[in-house]
């Protein structure tokens, strides 16, 4: 199936409209539900968080849009509530963090192996091995603090193994910028990439800085603040690569195109027909918004959306386990660090970010605490005494 | 203002509290009337769409392959009694595994208080080693229960779906365990909450299984039990003592 962008009209913006019935429906299982359709569920509130966070900052900078904004946003509030109340509430917060990590690893995973650019690549498969080591934090913080097993959450499609330490990851400020894409010479893909992680590691960093202190354990508290600071670095270095010379209608655009291309590939991976008809009605909803857009980039920029979107859009985002490729990234890049926007060897990390890291740490490391001897386990590491005497 | 130099030691949240402000409250609710029985009926609508014979958590898992000896035992139970029995073993064994990390987290508790008072009450009386007996007994009790649902074709591993709704209904009682400025005593009642159901979840699976047949099972069940009673019974009469002492000093 091709999806042409520019013959394709999609979902009328009048006609896009919800009832409160609607926008809650009956939530996914958490037993019997497979692990990427709660993947492309936290992916997709990400992404309509981001949309919703960009509109709202647009509006507040340019007045004769605003109405304009007001109606796309008002829509994309409601396809964000539909999604992201798609999630059960028998998810432990720590549960749904194991979903978050796990879209965090897959969603990278596939993105570092299909970005054309070699240093977006690069900044892809460094980022995905710091979001892999949160893993093996919070499945540690799983097991010890309410008894679970992470992989009743991952169902096997995703490791739980040391990445680059956490404790390792905190860095300056200025270690986390990245060289940013070129408006006019990316391909489409490598904006939306950037688009897509970026509004992953935003609603992480959101969802971690809103239930962190929900929890009453201090280990736990701890360890939702040090891996929040963490995603606010990953904010800091995937937005970092969108080009700052791009219009806020430019940027509007490739965004509705993203979440057009997004809703895409969730709609041809999904195995509950009940998601992906979802799915597939927000991709008529997205091309409707992708239109309207359109004219208001034709009218205002008096430019053609030609000249930043490609004619169809790109093949989808295959939803499966990455496990391969993590780990052969893990063994060969573990060590990397960082020195301003370059990407460096251990000993050549940053003065800046040694003395931050130093002194952060310097009370204490909770992501250390909650790891210390722990390997995962089928079962929660209580099963290995049996597993080891049998 | 001056500035704040003593932590907040006053309750605020009744009304009693601010005479003026609830006075000033109480006399904008003089013209409203509402009927609040008509609240119900209103839910009921609304959850009309949501509650039905069809909404479930979730589904058992797939039986597992067994072979040999086992085939034989697995073969007597399978049926519906035998997934009722699965799902009931998969929730006692994920309610016991966190059972084990409920007391880890109040021993944990015990031992950083164990200086002196917790505020609430003292902690004299209250042996670490007979706690830490028991968090061994949980844990026992877990693996046993990893090892009859294999011997049923189960999958230990799995979430079954009593497990999940198990593990909703204990989340507060971690977070009152795991929350440093709760006391002892208020620690022992979240225990007591888990050692009660322990026993009544301990017996009615001690039911199942004698009526699904699986008489080895059913009989260290039996030692199970007598070994929740004896938890309950532990941390019952620890926590009435702590209560009543503090009783006795006035101390809430």
């Amino acid at each position: 199936m091709t999806v042409r962008l520019f013959d394709t009209k999609g979902t009328p913006l009048e006609k896009q409209k919800f009832t409160w019935r609607e926008l809650v429906q009956e939530p996914i299982s958490k037993l019997d539900d497979d692990a990427f359709t709660r993947v492309r569920i936290i992916l997709m509130n990400g992404i309509e968080q981001q949309c919703n966070r960009f509109q709202n900052h647009f509006a507040q900078f340019n007045g004769d849009l605003r109405e304009a904004l007001a109606s796309v946003r008002r829509v994309e509030h409601h396809q964000q509530t539909m999604i992201n109340w798609l999630l059960s509430g028998d998810h432990s917060p720590i549960e749904t963090t194991i979903g978050y990590e796990q879209v965090a690893i897959e969603v990278t995973a596939v993105v570092a192996q299909q970005e054309p650019d070699a240093y977006l690549a690069q900044v892809y498969r460094f980022g995905l091995l710091e979001d892999f080591d949160h893993m093996h934090r919070y499945a540690a913080l799983l097991d010890r603090l309410e008894g679970k097993d992470a992989n009743n959450i991952l169902q096997c499609y995703t490791d739980v193994m040391p990445g680059r330490p956490t404790i390792f990851e905190h860095r300056h400020p200025h270690d986390d910028l990245r060289k940013h894409y070129q408006r006019d010479a990316a391909a489409p893909i490598s904006k939306m990439h950037a688009l897509t992680i970026m509004s992953g590691e935003y609603q992480t960093r959101d969802y971690y800085m809103t239930i962190g202190p929900t929890f009453t354990d201090p280990l736990a508290r701890q360890l939702y603040a040090e891996i929040a600071s963490i995603e606010e670095q990953h904010v800091t270095q995937y937005g970092s690569l969108l080009d700052p010379g791009e219009t806020m209608l430019e940027r509007w655009l490739i965004s509705e195109a993203n979440e057009a291309w997004n809703y895409y590939s969730c709609m041809v991976a999904e195995t509950n027909p009940r998601i992906r008809a979802i799915w597939e009605r927000f991709l008529d909803y997205e091309l409707g918004q992708l239109n309207f857009v359109m004219e208001l980039f034709k009218k205002h920029e008096r430019r053609d959306p030609n000249e930043i979107l490609p004619s169809t859009l790109p093949d989808p985002i295959p939803y499966q386990s990455n496990r391969d490729f993590v780990r052969e990234t893990l063994k060969a890049e573990v060590d990397l660090r960082t020195r301003g926007t370059d990407f460096v060897s251990l000993d050549n990390e940053s003065e800046e970010s040694l003395a931050y890291r130093e002194y952060i740490n310097s009370e204490g490391s909770p992501s250390e605490t909650v790891a210390e001897g722990y390997q995962w386990q089928p079962g929660t590491e209580l099963a290995r005494k049996q597993r080891a005497a049998a | 203002m001056e500035p704040a130099t003593k932590k907040p030691q006053m309750n605020r949240t009744g009304i009693d509290i601010a005479p003026v402000l609830s006075e000033a409250m109480m006399s904008g609710m003089e013209h409203i009337e509402q009927d609040p029985s008509r609240g119900n009926e209103a839910i009921v609508g609304l959850e009309r769409d949501y509650i039905h014979p069809d909404a479930r958590v979730g589904s058992m898992p797939p039986p597992s392959t067994v072979s040999g000896e086992l085939k034989a035992l697995t073969d007597e139970v399978v049926g519906k009694d035998s997934q009722v029995l699965l799902n009931k073993l998969g929730e006692r064994l994920a309610f016991e595994r966190s059972g084990v990390r409920a007391y880890e987290a109040f021993i944990r508790k015990c031992m950083l208080l164990s200086d002196g008072s917790d505020g609430n009450g003292s902690m004299s009386g209250l042996p670490l080693d007979e706690l830490w007996n028991i968090r061994n007994d949980e844990e026992e009790h877990f693996l046993l229960l990893q090892q009859c649902m294999k011997m049923l074709g189960g999958d230990p591993t799995a979430q079954t779906p009593d497990a999940d709704v198990a593990g909703v209904a204990s989340s507060g009682i971690v977070k009152v365990l795991s929350d440093p400025r709760t006391s002892i005593a208020q620690g022992l009642q979240a225990l007591m909450m888990i050692e009660l159901t322990d026993n009544a979840s301990w017996e009615l699976l001690i039911e199942l299984s004698s009526e699904v047949g699986v008489d080895e099972m059913t009989e260290r069940f039996r030692r199970a039990l007598e070994q929740e009673e004896f938890h309950l019974a532990s941390i019952r009469q620890w926590y009435e003592k702590l209560v009543m002492s503090q009783a006795l000093r006035g101390d809430a």
